[in-house]
């Protein structure tokens, strides 16, 4: 485990040590502090943030500490900015932590969000917001259209805070470089914090009201709620991509030398997405179809796929009925649409001798010309039983023998400059199947590519 | 679905539509006859509603509650007895006519497109915000809730308490109207169960909207609308991607048919048959759907076989065999990213009942019913018997019972044939 640099540390301590300044003023007997609510609030703040450290309910609980910010900006509303400080700390010094150093990021966080709720709490002091809540034994009734300007800004300065803390902590102990380190910090966590503040003005809003803290409580129900079945959305995705991965696996049972491919095959498949410019959403499911091009093979016998020795024609024909039987399986599904047809063409070739329906040039599904390059590339690249894998430059050069021909020269293209950039590094020593490679480079002899891109081979850089 | 527009709906669901359109119709003739009171507050809370409901815009099948906004403006406004300081005027029948219209004007785009809420999703709505209204409006009118609770917390608590009351009330005429033949008990704890979700984030900004404009006025609304907003969004997030991983899990366990295990079909049939026992047997919520989960997978593990069962038949095979072919289905689901429950479901299904859990019994049992169903000519009903032949150490009597009354109920046939 490595430690806490430097660096890490002095800016770390130097926080903690603005936060304590901060809330020195606390327990000074000029500073009137509200003492009840301020343990109310925080004894809050802590029963939301303890369900993570119990093993029971840490699965159903939503994680990490943005789930509870209403609560911290509601204290920043209701109390004065030297007693705010304190109401985000027993919480978050007991808050899970899921990565070492444990110490250290308790610390962090316990001074980061102390700081940033008495900056926050400061400065709707400032703009005059406490007035504008109502209630407080007079009865006033709250000024509420203005009441929303403090709260904005104060929302918009926490926000603030926050980022610029999280960005210093980036650069320090992560050692981002210093001028990415705060880019989008703030603009992915504004919205999210304006409606928090909502929510949080709210219940200051109800808890200076005759009705009281209970009250205020049930405002945060929903948010409660909200952030619970975000987290379970989360673990929803996580096992719906487990699921995916299984259905892989479950092709690596019946033909078991073909583990890895697909995986790699999709990351192919991302990478020429990426260097084509797709939106992130094609892309995804693009890399889908790369890891489910083959899961038809779940439909050919597994003697046939496990034979040694060469097929007769009668097998072959079984073996290439697998991308219908890969299409029929994944039909019912219905996220993948686009990704469905590159599994039902990937063994197309673009001057139409390919299969299962002979479709040639552009009338063959754009994924599925992904598709069938980055399968060619894995299958060259990748060692089997009988042969050692040929090295990236030389797979790269027969794609571009074929391309034209088998191959979309444009995908082509996009994946010699992709492994340009980035290098590929597939585990060369993974064995792959004994299925003859779709992307198997018959000599042309006639058919020279007609690109020349990428025609000087730089050999892939190894990634790690 | 299909029984949706079975010819008769059944008295109580007619009793239903009958008292809510009977109460509504009063509630109009007496708002026209009297005039509307505080018609800002009126026009306020008809537009929220009518905004919630037009939410119902892109909701899934099979959603809870679609309208989660509609739902917490026409409770808050049945609760409201102050705004802004004031005390307000408006009577049971002024809330009545208020939900209804806003319902019917919502409608109208939805029914244009042709799928709008069902009359009976209509009828429960104006009989709960009803329900809520009489409990609250004449106690807030005759001084009496003051009286009682004050205006501190006693009256927040009296009022998450009617709206406990009134969620109540809606999950027992949820259960009254609900279109699936079943017995009404396990309906009802089907539908308190979903309470705990979207259920209570409704009736919490229910409750706050009703104090929050008694506190601040009308400006309260928007504010509470938007964390229900979040809670409705994260739940459709969530509602979208459970689908696709049904259907993925559906994929998994119909690529047994496609390499030739397996008939046609044998997966969905089961699992639809399974989730329909355990229903019978009490089964809900999350065990519901690990049975679902371990009864569409449940022969996987015949993807390692070099050769197929023929018919994909497990049932007659060897009882040492069948097990293994069990521990190999469960291998393969553990790396499905499902609970382990699902796995160890799979992996027991050929034990003998006494060693399984419940949805193993379940599991089993429908999985020899579906095998030889088909074959021979005793059909169904020869099935059946055969599994009764059973009972003695594969399977337990209990469920075989519990299926036969699913078969009685559904019709042998259309249940089976699916």
């Amino acid at each position: 485990m490595r430690t806490t640099p430097r660096a890490a540390r002095a800016y770390i301590l130097c926080v903690a040590l603005c936060a304590t300044v901060c809330a020195l003023p606390a327990p000074t007997p000029g500073a009137a502090t509200p003492w009840g609510t301020l343990a109310l609030l925080a004894a809050l703040y802590l029963a939301c943030e303890l369900p993570g450290r119990c093993s029971f309910f840490a699965r159903s609980v939503p994680v990490g500490a943005g789930s509870f910010f209403p609560l911290l900006l509601a204290a920043a509303f209701l109390l004065p900015p030297a007693a705010a400080v304190l109401v985000s700390v027993p919480g978050s010094l007991a808050g899970r932590v899921e990565q070492q150093p444990v110490a250290a990021r308790r610390v962090w966080r316990t001074a980061q969000l102390a700081l940033t709720v008495g900056a926050a709490s400061w400065t709707y002091a400032f703009l005059g917001g406490p007035a504008t809540l109502g209630g407080a034994g007079g009865g006033a009734v709250p000024d509420l259209p203005y009441a929303l300007l403090p709260a904005g800004a104060t929302a918009l300065v926490f926000s603030l805070v926050l980022a610029v803390l999280d960005g210093g902590i980036l650069a320090t102990a992560e050692r981002v470089a210093v001028r990415h380190a705060w880019r989008g910090l703030l603009a992915r966590s504004v919205g999210p914090h304006l409606v928090h503040a909502l929510a949080g003005l709210m219940m200051a809003i109800l808890w200076r009201s005759s009705y009281g803290p209970v009250s205020a409580l049930v405002v945060v129900l929903p948010m409660y709620i909200s952030c619970w079945v975000f987290a379970q959305y989360h673990r929803q995705h996580a096992a719906h991509r487990a699921t995916i991965r299984a259905l892989v696996q479950a092709v690596d049972i019946k033909d078991g030398y073909t583990r890895g491919h697909s995986e790699r095959v999709g990351r192919a498949s991302e990478l020429i997405a990426r260097e084509l410019g797709m939106e992130e959403e094609r892309m995804e499911a693009l890399r889908f179809a790369g890891i489910l091009h083959d899961v038809g093979k779940l439909g050919v016998p597994t003697r046939i796929l496990r034979k040694d020795g060469p097929l007769t024609p009668e097998e072959r024909r079984v073996i290439e009925l697998h991308p219908e039987y890969g299409h029929e399986i994944v039909r019912g599904i219905g996220f993948l649409d686009e990704a469905r047809a590159a599994i039902l063409h990937h063994h197309e070739r673009l001057d139409g001798s390919g299969y299962p329906y002979g479709l040639a040039g552009d009338t063959i599904p754009e994924f599925a010309r992904v598709v069938a390059v980055a399968d060619a590339f894995d299958a060259m690249t990748s060692t089997r039983s009988y042969r050692r894998g040929r090295p990236v430059p030389a797979a790269v050069a027969e794609l571009e023998r074929c391309a034209g021909s088998q191959f979309d020269p444009q995908m082509v293209r996009a994946l010699a400059r992709a492994l340009d950039r980035h290098g590929w590094s597939a585990a060369a020593n993974t064995v792959t199947s004994e299925e003859q490679p779709p992307g198997l480079p018959r000599p042309r002899p006639g058919k020279r590519p007609s690109t020349a891109a990428g025609t000087t081979h730089r050999p892939g850089r190894r990634r790690r | 679905m299909t029984l949706r527009y079975a010819p008769a709906p059944p008295p109580a669901v007619l009793a239903v539509r009958g008292a809510a359109m009977l109460l509504a119709v009063v509630a109009f003739g007496h708002t026209l006859w009297n005039g509307v009171a505080e018609p800002g507050h009126a026009l306020a809370f008809g537009v929220l509603v009518t905004v919630g409901e037009l939410a119902r815009w892109g909701s899934l099948p099979g959603e809870r509650e679609p309208a989660p906004l509609g739902a917490a403006g026409a409770l808050a406004y049945a609760l409201l007895g102050r705004s802004g300081g004031e005390a307000t005027t408006h009577g049971v029948l002024q809330v009545v006519t208020v939900v209804a219209a806003a319902q019917l004007l919502a409608s109208v785009p939805h029914t244009a497109r042709g799928s709008g809420p069902g009359p009976d999703l209509v009828a429960r709505r104006v009989l709960a915000v009803g329900f809520a209204a009489v409990c609250f409006q004449p106690l807030s009118h005759s001084g009496r809730s003051e009286r009682w609770f004050g205006e501190g917390l006693y009256f927040a608590l009296f009022l998450v308490l009617l709206l406990a009351l009134t969620a109540l009330c809606e999950a027992v005429l949820a259960a009254l109207t609900a279109t699936t033949p079943r017995p009404f008990g396990p309906l009802l704890r089907d539908e308190l169960r979903a309470l705990i979700g979207i259920g209570s984030a409704v009736c919490a900004t229910g409750a706050v909207m009703a104090l929050g404009v008694a506190v601040a006025g009308l400006w309260a609304l928007p504010l509470l609308c938007v964390p229900l907003l979040l809670t409705q969004v994260s739940f459709r997030r969530y509602a979208a991607v459970r689908t696709t991983y049904r259907q993925t899990i559906a994929s998994l366990a119909r690529s047994t048919e496609i390499a030739g295990y397996t008939p046609h079909g044998h997966a969905r049939r089961v699992a639809e048959l399974s989730t329909a026992v355990g229903r019978e047997l009490g089964l809900a919520g999350p065990e519901l759907s690990v049975l679902e989960y371990a009864a569409l997978m449940h022969d996987i593990g015949q993807l390692s076989l070099v050769d197929p069962v023929p018919d994909g038949a497990t049932a007659r095979l060897p009882a040492a065999e069948q097990r293994r072919i069990a521990l190999l289905g469960g291998a393969v689901v553990r790396q499905t990213g499902v609970d382990t429950a699902v796995a160890v479901v799979v992996e027991q299904q050929a034990d003998p009942y006494r060693e399984q859990p419940t949805a193993a019994r379940i599991v089993r049992a429908v999985n020899a019913y579906d095998d030889l169903r088909g074959e021979g000519a005793g059909g169904p009903l020869g099935a059946l018997e055969q599994l009764r032949l059973g009972t003695g150490r594969d399977y337990q009597p209990l469920v075989v019972e519990a299926l036969a009354r699913v078969l009685a109920r559904g019709g042998l046939t259309s249940v089976g044939s699916g």
